[in-house]
């Protein structure tokens, strides 16, 4: 039987063999590895990208104290992007269950729709559920609009969530008890923050600095949006230099402070939508911006190109 | 034209979702038979079948397109011989060629010819790209990029035969091929077939073609299963149907659970089992729930007992998580809860749950003032309806909202009429469902439907075309039906007039669609009647039988043109001067009908629409005789406003019972 790691490392090394990027989490504060950059802004434009990663990913109102067995505050999500999505993506999922040791042979596998939809990203996309002896273990979704900009590639996303996996791979019925590495449970190394965490989140997060918080990241990723869309003609290399990645990670502070205080019980009737909206705003925002600094950088790959093209004389004149 | 070749056409996709595959083969179908009619093939016998993963059409069409013969008609002959040489030179042909036809308008040139047959491989060819992109989906997706061509999900093989050879053709990146592909992990991913052994190949390769075979397997596996056990299986054709369609090979298993879960709700137990899961739930010898299910699985065996134990983990890990919530959930008391409605929004602009609670129960308590009825349970229950929203179970099994606020309600010992009034205040869930049972649930039911309905339309949120976010054309169906099932004469005029035009198109859709009466009758009774609903069905049931009568319809066609008199007259008084009479057929008519409508008057204190028509049809043969002898557009105006007066009581009286002009008869022209 593997460890958690040992079947993180695996599925790693799979899709690594399969051309991605393997990438660290990111380290922020995210509901879901979408959220993350290497999902949000690559699946945005032209250019091919496979990438893969683990992410812990923090639900505030999923937390349970520690107490649930199969319910976390935090839990980590293999995620993995393929743009475009390749003809037998199909294929090389089965292969990766195969990877970490599922015999497919002996275990019932069927593919039920779901769609996804994000209203904080203006994201969403076509796909299944993917129930292995009746129990949910990937997300599979073909991404059709992100920030809400249609995606000129369609990539897939593959999102494992590992807890309840590696639990139904070591056969046990609390995730607290995988197997972490030989001799620690999941329990020995992720317990006590699960409970603290539930604990601050339920009961002791400061609802009027979170409030503030909010506020403050909101003004802070919209003036650069605004700044961004004031550059003007000539102003093509302060656009092509510009931070939106900066101005993004303000919108993911955004959408993990609206979390807790939605875990706080602190957004009230008319507030909900409201918030959201603000949030779907800013992505929106950056995806935007985002791809006419894509658009900039592309021309000027390519006019480089065209003058590293060009016969060598010429350029000595 | 008689020999035929076999065709096959295989549309490789990745798992369509299950509820979507029978439309889509009824859509296949008719594309396809639009392309056979449009070429001159003779209507095809097709045999359609479909997997989560392919879309199968099988038929036979001939090889080639019957030849034509076709005449293309040319100049006047008139015109000249240089006309005629331009003509034939045109169609490729010589002047002698050309023949002479005689039209009404004169002698014109013209061509008989013979156009070719087409080849049937090629008309294929070019058609099946186009059927294919031609089938309409529910929610489609691209998946080779923005802008391209969009699909259920994405098509990954194409596989066709007619007779020995393949139809060539590519839809987006798929070329066609005549080579098939088995089931995911148990079939082969390349399969070439033949006519003759299409199904059997693919059975080998772990697919069941017909969805009647794989019920067929799942009907007779669970049979054998339950073989001895004495359990029975709670039935359900919707989740059969579902699995049947979500499996290439299905197989079932039986499963079991810890007994001590049978301490929940088995509410909660079933809608876990059937609805989270797809899961069959069983009976025990005593009709109670067994602790025990049937999955079903897309494979053949499960030898091992893998499955088995992993869906068991699964359900027992899904049951705790409930037993969790139960507990929980009563921890506090459904009326200690009430406030927490303040944090759940109903709509961004209408307010809480705790707003709307407020509102109910003054509907409530309304409706029951209208009605005559005692509100109080309704009431209570109006009081404690939504806070189910804010407990973990139905946060977590939505489906399961207001029962679960009964089963609490029930737990903290409120009376069986809140209780229920809580359980059943979602119902009908549709026009074939049940309405509440209890006169509380219907008064609840109704109450929360009407306050939706008519919170959304003061804020001009009023469905148009397919836009109903908030399911309002449910909720107003809803309306309709419990008025009408639970006879509760509530007069749907007195809402806002926006909301009473609404509900009458839901009035309409229910006796039309769901009662089966027929749209003259349904058009004739609400011009007469329709704001009392129970008033309305009785009438129409009157209408229907009365209908049958011999007299009726030629009354009714009577009626018509009795309308289109006094509509052609414009203005007209109803005093009927006895002294203006002419004796004869107008006289008689006038008697007749004063006669009648006296016998109607009665019947109708007693609601007995049956009887008043049966007698209004009596009036058949003197309403015939007066429009034979008597001449309504009489010279002396005296007389003829006198005799347009006569009509119009008639008209008047009977018409407030069901306005007959409305019936479509045979002798209708109009």
């Amino acid at each position: 039987m593997d460890t958690f790691q040992q079947t993180i490392f695996k599925l790693k090394q799979f899709w690594a063999k399969h051309g991605c990027v393997i990438q660290e989490p990111y380290d922020m504060e995210v509901g879901a590895g979408t959220m993350c950059p290497e999902t949000f802004l690559r699946v945005l434009g032209p250019k091919p990208y496979r990438v893969a990663y683990v992410q812990p990913s923090r639900r505030p109102a999923d937390g349970r104290y520690g107490e649930n067995p199969n319910r976390l505050y935090k839990h980590s999500q293999l995620q993995v992007i393929l743009k475009p999505a390749p003809a037998n993506v199909m294929d090389l999922y089965l292969e990766s269950l195969a990877a970490v040791g599922i015999n497919l042979s002996q275990h019932d596998l069927k593919f039920e729709e779901d769609n996804w939809e994000s209203p904080t990203l203006g994201a969403w996309g076509i796909g299944w559920q993917v129930m292995l002896d009746g129990l949910e273990v990937t997300q599979f979704t073909y991404f059709q609009q992100c920030g809400g900009v249609d995606l000129d590639l369609v990539p897939a996303e593959l999102t494992y969530g590992l807890e309840r996996l590696i639990a139904f791979l070591q056969d046990r019925k609390s995730v607290y008890d995988i197997e972490w590495v030989e001799g620690r449970s999941y329990g020995d190394v992720r317990w006590r923050e699960e409970q603290q965490f539930s604990v601050y989140n339920f009961e002791k997060a400061d609802v009027k600095m979170l409030w503030t918080l909010l506020d403050l990241h909101e003004a802070e990723s919209q003036r650069l949006i605004d700044e961004f869309k004031a550059l003007g003609e000539g102003q093509e290399d302060e656009k092509r230099r510009f931070p939106l990645l900066a101005a993004y990670d303000h919108v993911l502070n955004c959408s993990h402070t609206f979390n807790l205080l939605d875990a706080r019980g602190a957004i009230s009737v008319t507030e909900r939508v409201g918030v959201i909206g603000r949030v779907r705003k800013l992505a929106v925002g950056v995806a935007t911006a985002w791809m006419e600094q894509q658009a900039l950088l592309q021309a000027e790959s390519e006019q480089h190109a065209l003058l590293d093209a060009a016969p060598r004389q010429e350029v000595a004149e | 034209m008689s020999e035929t070749l076999p065709f096959l056409f295989e549309l490789g996709v990745e798992e369509i979702p299950h509820w979507m595959i029978e439309p889509a083969l009824a859509d296949l179908d008719r594309l396809f038979k639009e392309f056979t009619s449009q070429h001159g093939f003779a209507d095809p016998a097709v045999r359609l079948d479909g997997t989560p993963r392919r879309l199968v059409l099988r038929t036979e069409l001939p090889p080639r397109q019957a030849d034509r013969a076709e005449v293309v008609m040319g100049p006047p002959v008139k015109a000249g011989p240089g006309a005629a040489q331009g003509f034939a030179r045109r169609n490729n042909t010589a002047v002698e060629a050309l023949a002479v036809e005689t039209t009404p308008k004169g002698e014109y040139y013209a061509l008989h010819r013979t156009v070719v047959g087409r080849d049937t491989r090629e008309l294929l060819a070019e058609a099946l790209p186009a059927i294919i992109a031609k089938i309409p989906w529910p929610k489609a997706m691209y998946w080779t990029g923005k802008g391209q061509i969009t699909f259920i999900r994405p098509i990954r093989w194409i596989a066709t035969l007619f007779g020995g050879q393949a139809i060539e053709f590519q839809v987006a990146d798929v070329k066609s091929g005549a080579v098939s592909r088995g089931h995911r992990r148990m079939g082969a991913g390349e399969i070439a077939f033949d006519h003759a052994n299409y199904e059997e190949r693919l059975e080998k390769n772990g697919v069941i073609l017909s969805a009647a075979k794989r019920r067929k397997r799942i009907q007779d596996g669970i049979r054998k299963l339950l073989r001895g056990t004495g359990l029975t299986l709670v039935a359900d054709d919707a989740l059969l149907n579902d699995l049947v369609y979500l499996t290439e090979y299905p197989t079932p298993i039986l499963g079991e659970f810890r007994e001590e879960f049978l301490e929940l709700p088995s509410e909660v137990l079933s809608t876990v089992m059937r609805h989270h899961q797809r899961y069959f739930t069983l009976r025990d010898a005593e009709g109670k729930m067994a602790p025990r299910f049937i999955a079903v699985m897309n494979m053949r065996t499960d030898r091992k007992g893998f499955v088995k134990k992993g869906n068991e983990r699964v359900l027992e890990a899904r049951f705790n998580d409930a037993r969790f919530f139960w507990e929980q959930d009563l921890e506090k008391t459904l009326e200690q809860r009430v406030p927490d409605l303040a944090n759940v929004t109903f709509q961004a602009r209408l307010g809480s749950y705790l707003e709307k609670t407020a509102r109910v129960e003054k509907r409530a308590a309304e409706i029951g003032t209208a009605l005559e009825l005692d509100a109080t349970a309704a009431v209570r229950a109006a009081h404690l309806a939504k806070v189910d929203l804010t407990t973990e179970m139905v946060k977590e099994l939505t489906e399961l909202q207001g029962v679960m606020g009964g089963l609490y309600a029930r737990k903290q010992g409120e009376p069986d009429g809140v209780w229920q009034a809580i359980y059943e205040q979602y119902q009908p869930v549709s026009m074939e469902a049940p309405i509440p049972a209890s006169k509380s649930g219907q008064l609840l039911s109704l109450a929360d439907k009407i306050d939706t309905l008519e919170s959304c339309f003061s804020i001009g949120m009023i469905p148009s075309g397919s836009k109903d976010p908030f399911a309002l054309r449910r909720a107003a169906q809803g309306v309709v039906k419990i008025l009408v099932e639970g006879r509760l004469r509530f007069a749907i005029k007195d809402l806002r007039s926006e909301l009473y035009e609404f509900l009458l198109d839901r009035v309409r859709y229910y006796f039309k669609d769901v009662r089966g009466f027929a749209y003259d009758e349904v058009n004739a009774v609400l011009a007469a009647q329709s704001s009392d609903l129970v008033d309305v069905e009785a009438r129409l049931i009157a209408l229907k039988q009365v209908r049958q009568t011999e007299n009726f319809e030629a009354l009714a066609a009577a009626f018509k043109r009795i309308r289109n008199i006094l509509k052609q007259a414009g203005e007209y008084n109803d005093k009927v001067e006895d002294t203006l009479l002419e004796a004869g057929a107008e006289r008689e008519l006038y008697d007749a009908m004063n006669g009648v409508l006296a016998r109607v008057a009665t019947f109708l204190k007693s609601d007995d629409y049956i009887q008043a028509l049966t007698v209004i049809s009596t009036l058949r043969p003197v309403v015939d005789a007066f429009f034979d002898k008597v001449l309504v557009n009489a010279p002396d105006p005296a007389v003829r406003a006198n005799r347009l007066a006569l009509l119009g009581r008639l008209n008047v009286q009977v018409s407030s019972i069901a306005e007959l002009s409305e019936i479509v008869t045979s002798s209708t022209s109009e």
